[in-house]
């Protein structure tokens, strides 16, 4: 990993009191690192390993006489089930659908704020809004306050408009949560996400190196060409490293299809399938099969993702 | 001379420009914003005049969604359960930055053998969804008794944010400069005398926008809440998911619910809104 070449980077303050063997020394460098890495190591790396185990036996909390050793059972049930197989393609749409959208837009918002005009403080703090609203209270507004056919402020504008442009009395009134359910989750997550995207790609934007832009456009370089040629290429990894930092975070998202779906009409993910199979059906063999198949997708991505923080690291490390 | 003329010409254009612009981007800033000043506003319409179609936006303010949601109408109180948020949030907030300070200084300041790989092994441990550790988690509290116990979801928030918390931290100390602590290394100042005294005091802003960030992100996880508690420790969101069963009118309500257990992140987030890009991209970006 490019990060080891790293190790020797800052110059150590090579003081060593007389008396302290090396080792001691070293040890006495390490203690204030050891508690938070042995609290990590036990809350987060041991319940994966008990997954692991779990997902070989063959476990319903329904059913314990039955306890036992399952081979690969779990893991063919994980690929062979029909409704399995969805909520792993669902995870993948979802996920997909959300992190590009909410990319783009972020995108497009973050050009537009890194110009000065007036109140630009002013519309970014509100940008950045959606992004602290309580994921569940931000689902439960999109399904009631929004969504809703009846009284929901969708179809409420939708009348609203209609009335006031006397387009007549039968506005449309459609019933998004029914007719299009993923449509429904994914906007909900495109709009607390784009916050998210925006905030790093214009972090992004702003660390451009104000000299080269000068030069660009002292020797007449058109505004496409700038951020075809400048702003893309130096984007790169600001924009590498949001679509996978959200990916991760959107894939592992329970609140908002438990929220406004309960996992219904399709939108079942694979956190909700997991926490069902766990849940309601105690099929805990199963759920744990399930669970090692999301982490092996999520490490997938993370080795990608770890190598742009690296990349992005080395950078700021070596400045 | 031509060239004169179009100078300020291209200048005038290029105004217009940038004030279309701007304008576009107030647009898509109140676009944006729209949904969450819909839910302040109905939070304070009368529960006939939020559930209306078109909706009424002028309707007289009334604060009954938010004496309903208290528990005027009847129903559990909310109280419980935005204190045990709040317990769960502080308490592993405080603990989290026990632990990543010393860390952040063992990986920044003297900096350990290979501390590169240690601070990417943090990380790599905030990519695994939390929902594949739920089991062993939730098999291990039934057998301890730890159920239904704040302390529980303490330290998985804990986990959580640790890593997170060290990126920051990692950062934030990395600014120090190195010749204060020397000086103070050769004064005889042991380790904890040098964090409390001079690390702690420099990097304060970067020790308070982590604790904002690790506070919010505690305050809004719902799925370990939801399966790890029952009625003793049941955290804010979890209560939020609950409520909704009741049947007629309950859009005020659902808003000013919405609107209280957001308004700690809001202003969390806000007070940390310079820093929160680095929170957010675990300290890769500043």
């Amino acid at each position: 990993m490019t990060a080891s070449a790293l190790t020797t980077a800052p110059p150590r303050t090579a003081v060593r009191r007389p008396g302290i063997s090396p080792r001691r020394a070293g040890w006495i460098r390490r203690a204030p690192l050891l508690p938070a890495l042995i609290f990590l190591i036990i809350v987060t790396q041991l319940p994966f390993i008990a997954t692991l185990v779990i997902s070989f036996t063959r476990w319903n909390a329904l059913d314990p006489r039955h306890r036992g050793w399952a081979g690969f059972a779990n893991y063919k049930e994980v690929f062979t089930d029909q409704r399995l197989r969805e909520s792993v393609l669902t995870t993948i749409i979802l996920t997909v659908s959300v992190v590009l959208i909410s990319l783009m837009i972020g995108l497009g918002i973050a050009l537009l704020l890194n110009r000065s005009f007036f109140g630009r403080g002013i519309v970014r703090t509100l940008m950045i809004a959606p992004f602290l609203i309580v994921p569940v209270a931000a689902a439960l507004l999109f399904k009631h306050g929004i969504y809703n056919p009846v009284y929901g402020l969708f179809n409420g504008a939708l009348t609203g408009f209609w009335h006031t442009f006397g387009l007549g009395n039968n506005p449309p009134q459609p019933d998004i949560l029914t007719v299009h359910p993923k449509i429904a989750v994914e906007a909900e997550l495109i709009w607390q996400w784009t916050p998210f995207m925006m905030l790093i790609l214009l972090a992004g934007l702003q660390s451009r190196d104000p000299e080269v832009m000068e030069a660009a456009h002292v020797d007449g370089a058109a505004p496409w060409q700038m951020f075809r040629y400048i702003t893309l290429p130096h984007m790169r990894r600001y924009l590498e490293l949001s679509a996978l930092l959200g990916t991760i975070f959107i894939i592992a998202n329970f609140d908002s299809v438990f929220t406004i779906t309960s996992g219904g009409l399709g939108t079942a993910n694979l956190p909700y399938t997991i926490y069902e199979t766990f849940y309601a059906s105690h099929d805990y063999g199963l759920a744990s099969a399930q669970g090692v198949v999301v982490v092996v997708g999520s490490l997938i991505i993370a080795t990608f993702a770890l190598r742009v923080v690296s990349s992005l690291f080395t950078e700021e490390v070596g400045r | 001379m031509t060239h004169a003329v179009a100078l300020p010409q291209r200048h005038r254009e290029r105004n217009y420009k940038n004030a279309g612009l701007g304008l576009v981007a107030w647009l898509v800033g109140i676009l944006f914003f729209l949904p969450v000043a819909w839910m302040v506003l109905t939070s304070f319409h009368s529960e006939s005049n939020a559930g209306t179609n078109p909706p009424k936006i002028g309707a007289p303010l009334t604060v009954d969604g938010y004496r309903d949601f208290f528990g005027a109408g009847g129903g559990p109180s909310p109280w419980p359960s935005l204190f045990n948020s709040l317990g769960a949030s502080v308490g592993s907030t405080l603990i989290v930055l026990a632990l990543a300070v010393p860390a952040a200084y063992a990986l920044a300041i003297k900096p350990v053998r290979k501390w590169t790989d240690v601070l990417f092994f943090f990380l790599s441990t905030k990519m695994l969804p939390p929902v594949a550790g739920l089991l062993p988690i939730y098999l291990f509290a039934k057998n301890t008794d730890f159920l239904d116990n704040v302390w529980l979801l303490v330290i998985l928030y804990t986990s959580m944010n640790l890593p997170i918390a060290v990126w920051m931290m990692r950062s934030f100390l990395a600014e120090v400069p190195p010749a204060i602590m020397e000086a103070a290394a050769i004064d005889g100042a042991g380790l904890l005398n040098i964090l409390r005294k001079i690390i702690v005091p420099i990097a304060m802003p970067g020790i308070a926008a982590t604790s904002l960030i690790c506070f919010i992100f505690s305050w809004n996880e719902m799925l370990f809440a939801r399966v790890l508690t029952g009625v003793v420790a049941q955290t804010a969101p979890v209560y939020l998911t609950g409520f909704v069963t009741s049947q007629g009118l309950f859009l005020a309500k659902v808003c000013a619910a919405a609107t209280i257990i957001s308004l700690p992140v809001l202003i969390a987030g806000f007070a940390a809104q310079d820093k929160l890009v680095q929170g957010l991209s675990l300290g890769a970006v500043k």
